[in-house]
């Protein structure tokens, strides 16, 4: 499931509306899954403070949605431009790939909640596909 | 069984009682076939699902969607027993629908969707948690009879 030049057009043009949000779209979504997903906790087990809101979760919360930005930049070609952040994830933060899936839902819900009318049907399936793409790239250097 | 708090009890009534069930549902099961394209697979008696705009204004989809939040109704109506409740729709599904029942999963996300930009921030976190722990129990309870 490649992304489509529809695909990356509609991607563009969302991400045009939502990136001044993306602090806080970021802050929203690390702490919704947190708090719905309670088995994502383990990964951040050394922050002193996981609730919805705190410090580290709007410092990691911005970090995220700065790595979704670049991939914007590099929806053309995702594999060589998250090269970097795949071997993070692959050798160093481990994330296991199930996890993408959950944080990607999280981050829909808070584009529908924050943009809804922005994020009509086709906006939502592109933003599917190019966060499911950019996980694929992330898990990329796995095994 | 499922154990419910009295909170997530209100939350899920209070959802449920603040939909329009001939707006949501349609709007649910549209998305669902617009963002998830092989869905479509079930419905190829419905008529025109050519492109989004005739999903869309597809009258069969859109009565299939309000009949499909009227059968959640019933889940919400008997939260203590969804799986009771739900046997009969379950084997409707497996043994004449022959639906795959990860398309469940799939229908409720959407709904989820449809409901967080409807509801904006008052779409809290616990709000969402609730509200996808009830979904949870019900895409489990129409699974359930599958053999």
């Amino acid at each position: 499931m490649s992304l489509t030049d529809t695909d990356k057009a509609a991607v563009r043009k969302l991400w045009g509306v939502i990136s001044k949000s993306s602090d806080a779209i970021g802050t929203d979504a690390l702490g919704r899954m947190l708090s719905v997903y309670p088995q994502t906790k383990t990964y951040f087990s050394h922050w002193p403070d996981l609730s919805y809101g705190s410090g580290p979760v709007k410092k990691h919360g911005k970090t995220i949605m700065d790595g979704v930005a670049l991939a914007v930049s590099k929806i053309d070609d995702l594999k060589k431009g998250l090269l970097e952040l795949s071997e993070l994830h692959a050798f160093k933060l481990r994330v296991d790939p199930s996890n993408f899936k959950i944080l990607t839902h999280c981050i829909l819900v808070v584009v529908a909640t924050k943009f809804p009318k922005e994020f009509t049907p086709e906006a939502h399936v592109a933003l599917d596909k190019f966060l499911a793409c950019l996980s694929l790239s992330l898990s990329e250097k796995y095994r | 069984m499922v154990e419910w708090t009295e909170q997530e009890r209100g939350i899920i009534n209070s959802i449920m009682g603040s939909l329009d069930y001939d707006d949501v549902g349609p709007k649910a099961l549209t998305r669902c076939l617009i963002v998830y394209p092989w869905t479509q697979r079930y419905f190829v008696a419905f008529g025109n699902l050519y492109n989004a705009e005739a999903i869309k204004t597809n009258p069969n989809i859109a009565a299939h969607g309000i009949k499909i939040l009227h059968g959640l109704d019933r889940a919400m109506k008997n939260m203590d027993d969804i799986k009771a409740t739900y046997a009969e729709l379950s084997v409707l599904h497996s043994e004449k629908l022959h639906v795959d029942p990860d398309n469940f999963r799939l229908l409720a996300d959407c709904l989820t969707i449809v409901i967080a930009a409807k509801m904006g921030n008052a779409f809290t976190p616990d709000i969402q948690g609730a509200w996808q722990k009830f979904l949870a129990v019900v895409v489990s309870a129409l699974g359930r009879q599958y053999h």
